[in-house]
């Protein structure tokens, strides 16, 4: 087991399925010559060609519907698209054409891509540059949605999506890319929709995905170690399928829940699992799901407001000691 | 006759309303005319006459409902015999199919009085919503208790799981004050002035619920046999003298029957099973149950691997965990996971006695007293000391060979008690 940054295990994992499968092949913007905006193409021009290597126009729709077509026919397109803020533009493509084909032509032709971008704030890169958007992938059926939050689960997920024969959009997230972690060898897929539970707890559930998912980590360790709440991590990894399955069997063991996410609360992905909570485990809730989720603005472009929009560590903390508050099991710490 | 048919007026129709007859029966109709108007889920649309002929009779009157392609009404065409006959007859037909649509009008009416009922006696017995959330409402009804009686400290007053919890172990100490204002609106006609309700407490609605879930989905049947247990009183004898020279704690009859049962379960691993919707789960391990009668109920500690304690540790074991039953001690963990149960009502000299099936378990072994009594041993009637045991078992797990072998075998055991101490 090696330890390597996301980034790299993004890279490994790529280049080994190009290496494994002659169909694989990737295209976007500034992917050949310039090996990447996130340098995650290095190299790949220079070994595989630029048949392999399609470097494209700024043109999201066309070239994500180039990859449809290509889909289509048997190719397996990794397309990489900037950011996830440029694949508004590549939208009916991608919910319209990608996700539909399947279903609409009765299972004539599947489509066996992979649309990779990293999303997330904090960059300070302004209000149209920072969204999470996958809000809008994980709504539509047809497309699975992944969104791994460490380097083993990037090349896991990674492997599985390029092997599975319908779209998948894989969510980076620009604040992940120097996280390290270990990567085991080998080539074991991940099932998409199944969730991981990355820390047990008894006193309350976490729940969170992408760049949160390391947010709760953090916070848990915090909690135990400063004021003894014990908090269980559940990591979604898969925002479609959702892995409801496991969220319950956690709240049903620690009685209440926080859902944290990196896009705005309204209508949002912690909404979905909030609700899922009450369907699956209404009687083994002692306190009403809370959400910690982005303040509902366009991002600011000043540091300062930018870090004040965005869900922070203190917020979480916050949220958990409402909700313990609220059933008087908070036993140690001061308040 | 020729039935005249619901029409499919939209891709969407199911069904559709009858909203008005143009023609009446006895009327003469023409192939086009109008016959009837139909509602579909999106519009009222005329329906016409596909053939000649006299209507005879309406199936659905005005108002009336009915799926798609079922007879709305028949029409005598000119084919038919008797063309001449049907006016008296409609007639008839046509005032009994009047009379249905008084029918529905009538039945709202109690309908209606119902839902005005309903609300007095909950106004009655509590006008206020308690608040508290579903954790507090699961615990609450699991130990039977009434979230009107319980104080919630949660954010609004809401009644959280700590609460119920405080509220339980009060309930405790005195359980005959906090039940009763539930039980009494439910039960109050049947009661005369020297009866005396008993509140239900919360382990007697489990007993209630677990025991007659297992009278009903597990088919019983028993085996019973007895044994020769002058050998078992010897061992035992034998035993506890040398316990009480160690300065340890005697063993009982029950111990050794304990210990007995859990060898024997090891090569018997059909009774050691439970009867699932998936199939039938053969347990790994032999954790054998003691009923223990409680003042408030029957309660079944589990010795777990019993297979793999001896006779001493099993007997301090028993001890204790009774003892912490008739406490009211008794932890959940250890009360479940059991896979087989025996119960033993000696002491009280029952001679036999059949038990019923702890669920999910598939067998129960019920255990008589050792009483002597005249019998034969090696040709001679001599006095003998006598144990019967009967065998419920699950037939849906158990065939009748199988616990025969089981409880053969058992009693080879016990009629060779040493055995069982091996």
């Amino acid at each position: 087991m090696a330890v390597m940054s996301y980034r790299q295990a993004l890279h490994d994992t790529l280049r080994a399925e190009m290496l494994r499968d002659p169909d694989v092949f990737l295209m976007g913007e500034e992917i050949g010559r310039f090996e990447g905006s996130y340098k995650i193409t290095a190299g790949m021009l220079e070994e595989f060609g630029p048949r392999r290597v399609r470097d494209t126009p700024i043109a999201e729709e066309g070239f994500t519907g180039a990859a449809v077509g290509a889909a289509m026919l048997g190719l397996r397109p990794v397309v990489e698209i900037m950011t996830i803020n440029f694949s508004l533009l590549a939208l009916d493509q991608i919910v319209n054409h990608a996700a539909k084909i399947y279903g609409m032509f009765g299972g004539q032709r599947s489509v066996p891509m992979v649309i990779r971008t990293p999303g997330g704030g904090g960059q300070q890169l302004a209000a149209t540059h920072s969204q999470n958007v996958e809000l809008f992938y994980a709504f539509t059926p047809g497309l699975k949605v992944v969104a791994p939050s460490s380097p083993a689960d990037a090349k896991a997920l990674m492997l599985a999506s390029i092997r599975d024969d319908d779209p998948v959009l894989f969510l980076e997230n620009l604040a992940l890319y120097n996280t390290k972690g270990e990567v085991p060898d080998g080539d074991e897929p991940a099932e998409i929709g199944r969730a991981a539970v990355t820390r047990e707890g008894t006193d309350i559930t976490l729940v969170a995905y992408s760049r949160m998912a390391h947010v709760a980590l953090q916070v848990a360790e915090k909690l135990a170690s400063e004021e003894g709440i014990s908090a269980e991590v559940v990591d979604l990894r898969s925002l479609r399928p959702l892995d409801r399955d496991t969220v319950i069997e956690s709240v049903k063991k620690t009685n209440c829940a926080v859902v944290l996410e990196d896009d705005w609360l309204t209508y949002g992905i912690g909404a979905e699992v909030a609700a899922s909570i009450s369907d699956g485990a209404f009687d083994w809730l002692d306190a009403p799901v809370r959400r910690v989720a982005m303040a509902e603005v366009p991002l600011p472009y000043a540091k300062s407001l930018e870090l004040a929009a965005l869900p922070s560590a203190n917020d979480v903390v916050t949220a958990v000691h409402q909700t313990l508050d609220a059933v008087g099991r908070r036993s140690v710490g001061a308040h | 006759m020729v039935d005249i048919l619901m029409p499919r007026l939209s891709d969407t129709m199911e069904e559709g309303v009858v909203s008005a007859w143009r023609k009446q029966v006895g009327d003469e109709v023409k192939a086009g005319d109008i016959l009837v108007e139909i509602e579909t889920d999106k519009a009222i649309m005329e329906h016409e006459a596909y053939e000649a002929g006299v209507l005879a009779e309406i199936v659905v009157p005005d108002g009336g409902t009915a799926p798609i392609g079922a007879p709305i009404a028949r029409l005598q065409t000119a084919g038919d015999p008797a063309v001449a006959a049907p006016a008296a007859e409609p007639a008839a037909k046509q005032s009994a199919a009047a009379e249905k649509p008084a029918e529905p009008e009538a039945a709202p009416a109690p309908a209606a009085a119902e839902p005005a009922g309903t609300p007095a006696p909950a106004d009655g017995s509590n006008g206020a919503r308690v608040l508290s959330s579903p954790l507090a409402r699961r615990d609450a009804r699991e130990f039977g208790i009434d979230l009107a009686t319980v104080e919630g400290t949660g954010p609004g007053g809401r009644i959280i799981r700590a609460d119920v919890a405080k509220a339980r172990d009060a309930a405790g100490a005195q359980p005959t004050t906090a039940p009763a204002p539930t039980a009494a609106p439910a039960a109050a006609p049947a009661l005369e002035e020297t009866d005396e309700l008993i509140p239900l407490t919360s382990i007697r609605k489990t007993i209630a619920r677990r025991l007659t879930e297992s009278m009903q989905s597990s088919p019983h049947f028993y085996v019973t046999k007895t044994v020769d247990a002058g050998p078992l009183m010897q061992l035992r004898a034998e035993l506890n003298e040398r316990l009480v020279a160690a300065d340890k704690r005697k063993v009982s009859v029950n111990d050794i029957v304990v210990r007995a049962v859990a060898v024997v379960l090891r090569d018997h691993p059909v009774v050691n099973s439970s009867f699932t919707d998936d199939g039938i789960v053969q347990h790994g391990r032999v954790n054998v149950g003691i009923a223990v009668a409680t003042e408030t109920g029957l309660v079944v500690p589990v010795i777990r691997d019993t297979d793999g304690k001896s006779l001493t540790r099993i007997s301090a074991e028993t001890r204790e965990l009774a003892g912490k039953a008739r406490d009211r001690k008794l932890g959940l963990d250890e009360m479940s996971g059991g896979t087989f149960t025996v119960s033993n009502l000696g002491m009280y000299g029952i001679d036999h006695f059949t038990a019923v099936i702890n669920p999910p378990e598939a067998a129960i072994l019920a255990v008589g007293a050792v009483r002597s009594e005249p019998g034969v041993r090696e040709g001679e009637v001599a006095v003998v000391q006598r144990m019967t045991m009967t065998l419920s078992s699950d037939h849906r797990v158990i065939d009748g060979a199988q616990a025969a072998e089981f409880v053969r075998d058992l009693a080879a055991v016990l009629e060779n008690p040493w055995l069982a101490v091996a």
